[in-house]
């Protein structure tokens, strides 16, 4: 038996909910031709904390909304020839950025001390130094680094998953019919 | 005078009548111009500029632009491709869009064509504006925040139902749609229903069409127009 060597694929959700995740499984019975083609090195699928090997694809689902999201996606730069944002949240901030018209403190503020349903008597807020530090506003992704492609959906469908990537690992262009087209 | 002028749309010739745009004389002849403010019933204002289009070599927006005879029109080139994309991409930089959360996704005019036009990432940064909801009116929301400043609702409400219910106040980035108070705005009114995006909806309407029904579910937006010309494909 020849051990050709995979295409490795790493994954990350940064200011996201799982959702996209949650859709590349939702390929079902295609997962098992997926790992037939690649191996994934640092995801959540597997459970891979950092990076092993320099990896073809990188897949980042959600927006920068602290540093370690910004770390960790300037590190997804670096060991990833192609680096793809997935779903709402990489491609526009999404949801965590309906924060973003609000200042900071506000926020914090409602969270923690003032929402009604906090029980805060000492009033502090979170200051762990282990924390990511708040960025003052969540930005999508390629305005923190340069982006190859973009998936939209909110999450994108399992079939727009699949049909992006069997494109990217067999170097065609990636072309979707309009039905897959969705910002929703 | 003649009735009717000849003119020419990316190297095809097209009769239109004397008074039309050159949008409405395009879309006659089966060919579709990308547009958001301009609609057929209401009086055409040429606020979003989507509509460019390049008429003997100049820019203009072919909605306020009258036909006349021998005009050389040029509709699809790289170029104008480029100038579209640019001015729905500032659209969504400006105001605070977010497709996943808003009741007008599938059936919103900008998302569609931002969906034809192939935009998949806003060049420009967003601005995330501090921007209001307004829902004081027992049945309809005001949602700025979506707003792009169009001028269908203000237009209809002036021209169609003879209100004046809506006006802008301010000017440049601070240009905003207000409810005027002289007149109340009916459910009923057309400034309702002409909204192309998700800033004007019926209060407890929200997501009763299901996914997949939705009106750029399947079609993208101008295939209708398109379909009355066989010779063009729709992308």
């Amino acid at each position: 038996m020849t051990t050709a060597v995979k295409p490795r694929i790493a994954t990350v959700s940064l200011a996201g909910c799982f959702g996209c995740h949650m859709s590349l499984l939702d390929i079902d019975e295609r997962l098992l031709d997926l790992v037939e083609i690649v191996d994934f090195d640092r995801s959540p699928i597997d459970d891979i904390k950092t990076f092993t090997h320099r990896c073809a694809i990188g897949l980042v689902e959600g927006g920068c909304a602290n540093d370690e999201n910004v770390h960790v996606l300037e590190e997804f730069r670096e060991n990833c020839d192609i680096l793809v944002s997935i779903g709402e949240c990489a491609r526009t901030g999404g949801i965590p950025a309906l924060r973003n018209s609000i200042p900071l403190a506000e926020c914090l503020d409602e969270a923690y001390r003032s929402g009604p349903t906090v029980y805060n008597p000492t009033g502090t807020l979170p200051t762990d130094e282990e924390l990511p530090l708040l960025l003052n506003r969540v930005v999508p992704c390629h305005e923190v680094v340069r982006i190859d492609y973009h998936v939209m959906g909110c999450p994108p469908s399992a079939e727009t998953l699949w049909q992006v990537l069997t494109a990217l690992l067999s170097n065609e262009k990636v072309q979707l019919p309009y039905e897959l087209i969705k910002y929703d | 005078m003649p009735e009717e002028v000849t003119l020419t749309i990316d190297g095809k010739k097209i009769t239109a009548k004397i008074g039309q745009s050159i949008l409405e004389a395009a879309e006659e002849n089966g060919v579709y111009i990308p547009h958001l403010c301009a609609l057929q019933e209401l009086h055409s204002t040429g606020a979003c500029r989507v509509c460019m289009v390049r008429i003997d070599g100049r820019y203009s927006a072919s909605c306020t632009q009258p036909v006349s005879d021998g005009l050389q029109v040029e509709v699809e080139s790289d170029e104008l491709l480029e100038i579209r994309k640019m001015i729905v991409e500032m659209l969504f930089a400006e105001g605070n869009h977010f497709c996943p959360c808003c009741e007008k996704s599938g059936n919103c005019e900008l998302q569609a064509l931002a969906y034809r036009l192939g935009i998949d990432s806003v060049r420009f940064p967003y601005q995330f504006p501090q921007r209001e909801v307004d829902a004081e009116h027992p049945d309809v929301f005001i949602d700025h925040n979506r707003c792009i400043l169009c001028g269908r609702c203000v237009e209809a409400s002036r021209n169609a139902d003879h209100k004046t219910a809506l006006e802008f106040i301010g000017r440049g980035k601070n240009k905003r749609l207000a409810v005027t108070g002289i007149v109340d705005l009916d459910r009923a009114d057309k400034a309702v229903s002409v909204c192309p995006v998700g800033a004007i909806l019926l209060k407890r309407q929200a997501f009763q069409v299901p996914l997949g029904q939705r009106r750029f579910d399947h079609e993208p937006i101008g295939a209708e127009v398109e379909s009355r010309n066989p010779e063009v494909r729709t992308p």
